[in-house]
Parts: C-alpha cells; sequence; structure tokens
C-alpha cells in the first residue's frame, strides 16, 4: 500500500514542478525555495502515507502541512494570496490541534500510538467513551484536510487565493496521503462507530459540493467545490466493506490525482500574469483560439464528469458497487443524483468554451515543453485508467490484505 | 480531601481544550486565534502526560514531539501574518475579507 501511494505522490510532484517552471515565470517570482518546500511537502506526503504509528503520521501530516501553507501564500505581493494563506494557515492548525486531542484520548483509551495496537486493543472489545471520542476528533482533523464537508469552508478560499500549481498540489498530493492515513484509521483499526459518520460527511459533501459550484465564475473556485464534492464521493468508499472499500480509495485517489492535477496545468498556464484571467468568461472562444489545449481540458473535465473510456468512470463506479455491495443505497443514490448535478456545471465550461466567443481576446502565451510534458503524462494517465483499469485495481487489492490481516 | 488522580488532569485538560475552542471562534485578533491554538495544544499536552501516569513513558515523548512542532508551527505562522500584514495592513479576522463568494 505504501508503495502505491508513495508513486503516486511522486508522480503528482513531478507533474507540479513541470507546470510551475512557467508559472514562475510568468509571475516573476524568482525562488528557489518554491521548489524545496514543495519537496519537502512530497517528503511530508510519503512519510504519512507509510506511517504506521500516530506520532509519525502527526508529525508528517505537520511537515506537509506547514509547507502547504507557506506555499498558499507564495505570490506575496498579492493580497489574496496572502489571505488564503492566513486562512489556511489558521483553520489548518487548529484543525491538526482537534487531530492531535483525538490521538491523546485515544491514547489514553489503549494505551498505545501504534496503529496495530489500537486495534487489537479495540477488537478485544474496548469500546470506551474515550475510544470512541478519540476517533471523532481525529475524523474532524483529518475530514478538514481532505476538505470534507462539513470541515470544507476554507477550501474554496483557499484555492481561489494560493498559486494555480501550488493548488494543484495539494488538492491531490496531501489529500491522498490523508486519505491513506484514513485506510488506517478507519479501516485498519476498524474504528467503532464509522458508519454513520462516514454516511453524514459522505452525503453532505457531495451535495454541498455540487450545489456550490452550480453558481461560481472563477474556475479555480468551480474546481475547489469540484473537489470538495469528489471528497465526498470518495468517503462513500469507506462506508463499504474492507475488501471492496480499500482497492475503491486508491483508485479514486489516483484517477483525481490525474485529471486534476491536468486540469490545474491549464488553468495556471491560462491565468496569465498576475492570475488575472480565471473566470468562465475568459475561456470562452479557447476550442479555436487554442484547439490542443482545450481538447486536453475537455478530456479532464469529462473525466471529471465520469464519462466511460476516462478514469473518472471508473473511480466512480468502483466506490458506488462497493457502497452499494454494503447495501448503502440511500448514499449511493444520492451520489448518482449528484453526479448528474456534476455535470452540468463541467459541461458549463465545456459549452463556454466551445460554444461562446470571447468579447475580449485574452492572451495565450505559447506552451512551453515542460507544459506539454505535464499534460502528457496527466492525459495518459487518465485515459490509461479510463481503458484498462483492471491492473491498477488489482494493484491496489492487494493492500486488503496488510489493512485487514 | 481526596488525592488527585489523573481524572483531575483530564477535566483540567478538557477545560482549556474549550477555552481554546470559544478563543478561536470568537476572537476577532489573528494573534490571540494562533495564542487559542496553542492553548488546545497545551490541552493535549496535558492529556498526554497526564495519561502516561497510567501507559508510561510514551505520552511523554509525543507530548515533547508536540511542543517542538507547536514552537515550528508559531514561527511559520508569524510569518505568513507578517507577510499578510504588509499587504492589508491588518490583523482583524473580520477585515480578511477579499475572498468571499
Amino acid at each position: 500500500m505504501c508503495l502505491r501511494f508513495h508513486i503516486l505522490i511522486t508522480a503528482i510532484t513531478a507533474v507540479v514542478i513541470l507546470m510551475s517552471y512557467e508559472y514562475m515565470a510568468t509571475q516573476q517570482i524568482r525562488a528557489g525555495e518554491y521548489y524545496s518546500l514543495i519537496l519537502l511537502g512530497a517528503v511530508g506526503m510519503c512519510l504519512m502515507s507509510s506511517a504506521v504509528e500516530l506520532v509519525l503520521i502527526f508529525i508528517a501530516l505537520e511537515i506537509s502541512s506547514i509547507s502547504t501553507y507557506v506555499l498558499a501564500g507564495f505570490r506575496r505581493r498579492a493580497a489574496i494570496s496572502s489571505e488564503a494563506s492566513v486562512k489556511y494557515f489558521l483553520l489548518g492548525s487548529f484543525a491538526t490541534a482537534f487531530f492531535l486531542y483525538g490521538v491523546a484520548l485515544m491514547f489514553g483509551a489503549t494505551g498505545s500510538t501504534g496503529i496495530s495496537v489500537i486495534a487489537q486493543s479495540l477488537r478485544a472489545g474496548n469500546t470506551s467513551t474515550l475510544a470512541f471520542a478519540g476517533i471523532a476528533l481525529m475524523f474532524v482533523g483529518l475530514g478538514f484536510k481532505v476538505a470534507a464537508a462539513p470541515f470544507h469552508i476554507w477550501t474554496p478560499d483557499v484555492y481561489e487565493g494560493a498559486p494555480a500549481p501550488v493548488v494543484a498540489l495539494m488538492s491531490t498530493g496531501p489529500k491522498a496521503a490523508v486519505f491513506a492515513v484514513l485506510l488506517r484509521v478507519l479501516f485498519e483499526i476498524n474504528a467503532p462507530g464509522r458508519l454513520g459518520l462516514i454516511w453524514v460527511t459522505a452525503a453532505l459533501s457531495m451535495t454541498l459540493g455540487n450545489l456550490s459550484a452550480l453558481v461560481q465564475h472563477n474556475v479555480k473556485r468551480l474546481l475547489a467545490y469540484s473537489s470538495i464534492a469528489h471528497a465526498g464521493y470518495l468517503m462513500m468508499a469507506y462506508a463499504a466493506l474492507p475488501a471492496n472499500g480499500i482497492p475503491a480509495v486508491m483508485f479514486y485517489t489516483a484517477t483525481y490525482a490525474a485529471m486534476n492535477v491536468g486540469a490545474f496545468a491549464i488553468v495556471s498556464h491560462l491565468a496569465g500574469a498576475g492570475e488575472r484571467y480565471v473566470t468562465i468568461e475568459d475561456y470562452a472562444g479557447l476550442g479555436r483560439r487554442s484547439p490542443l489545449l482545450a481538447a486536453a481540458l475537455s478530456i479532464f473535465l469529462l473525466s471529471l464528469i465520469g464519462i466511460p473510456m476516462t478514469g473518472g468512470f471508473f473511480a466512480k463506479f468502483y466506490v458506488f458497487s462497493a457502497a452499494f455491495q454494503n447495501s448503502l443505497t440511500g448514499l449511493v443514490i444520492i451520489g448518482v443524483l449528484n453526479s448528474a448535478i456534476g455535470a452540468y456545471y463541467y459541461l458549463r465550461l465545456l459549452v463556454v468554451m466551445y460554444m461562446k466567443e470571447g468579447g475580449q481576446e485574452i492572451p495565450i502565451a505559447p506552451t512551453p515543453l515542460a507544459l506539454h510534458a505535464a499534460l502528457a503524462i496527466s492525459i495518459a494517465a487518465t485515459l490509461y485508467l479510463g481503458i484498462l483499469p483492471g491492473r491498477v485495481i488489482e494493484f491496489a487489492s492487494r493492500s486488503v490484505r496488510d489493512l485487514t490481516q | 480531601m481526596a488525592p488527585i488522580g489523573t481524572l483531575h488532569y483530564l477535566v483540567i485538560a478538557a477545560a482549556l481544550f474549550v477555552l481554546g475552542v470559544i478563543g478561536v471562534l470568537t476572537r476577532r485578533n489573528v494573534v490571540i486565534i494562533l495564542m487559542s491554538i496553542e492553548l488546545i495544544l497545551n490541552a493535549v499536552n496535558l492529556n498526554l502526560v497526564a495519561f502516561s501516569r497510567i501507559w508510561g513513558l510514551h505520552g511523554q515523548v509525543f507530548s515533547i514531539f508536540i511542543i517542538t512542532d507547536a514552537a515550528a508551527e508559531a514561527a511559520v505562522g508569524l510569518g505568513i501574518l507578517i507577510a499578510f500584514f504588509r499587504n492589508k495592513e491588518t490583523v482583524n479576522v473580520d477585515e480578511i475579507d477579499l475572498l468571499k463568494w
């Protein structure tokens, strides 16, 4: 399981660095520490996904969070960027404090911070109030990091203000890592009372995310709400049985990373100096002015909707069927309805790109080689997961045994 | 008078935690919010050290990790706050309002 998440996180980091070259040049930020912060964050994420000890999980969580707090404010001269950074920092450290309080209670209930010892103790019938409270508080902290409702308030603000490549990183990398932690906390520990917790979170995230995305004008904000909705779909898998849920979670994180990083690569290219062009209207006529970029963005958007032949379809399929097999019909119905709502705002962007003529022509810079490479990797991953999902899902299924003994 | 037991420490820690949460939610000054977050972290430390009476040293080691991390977090947080202050000249959360939907 660790290996799989390490590959995913390294790939995300590589693609983000590829797209950052051009972005940093356009924004006229010359700072080497940007790249070292990204790498530091990646180290934290990798550690987080392979840690089996709550102390290490906490330290890794902090390594990745602190570097993303700083990265979010990297456009220092722009007030919205530093504002995003302040908001992210305040709410992020608040959430970490909740997580820690949960860990402390868990330690009190079971006498250990090792995941396997905690799991043994809970299996042996230790269901004290402390353990329940610990799980709930840890869930609050982790739920914040993956932007699941009702802990999602920061997401749209931070995604709008932070530099676009940084958003590409923090909407996929730390999320994947925290979902790996959730796999351990919810499945390996076999957390008591998790079903109700997840049911509410998943339903709320999907519904709030999709409904709020309908009224957005800023593309980064729209993708932020879409990421809340996707966190909701992903949460559904945690309500399933481990044998189906774990592969579904792994497949979904990989697919979501591929399509979201790709979409943000294009957003960051089109944003231009000072991130001026980020509204949906700015994308009008993109299909005529830059057919290649428009085609690439279309693939990512179709995948985000969940159209067959793209990874998004199988990701949703596995999650929904995993939840269905655990007879969570109500949750699946909410999920399917939400996918239908979600299709509307992605299609709206597609319609604007291909069928509307732009009022004023916004300049499109020539695409540099690094961006081509970044897009090629994302498209290849999105299509591969959509056409030949079998091998990846089989690879993911192998970690079921590690996690459930 | 009853001797002071683990439960007493836990109650104090819970009280600190609640005070911290109230502070974060009601105070308007970013620096005071930061201090409230530190209060929650100290509640966690108190909890861990109190549980160490039952379960052994492990909790105390963890609390040293948390103290170190709190220092790092405060350093980064104040840095971020200074960067923000240069743009907006305020530390009041009611005026952090550029990003809204």
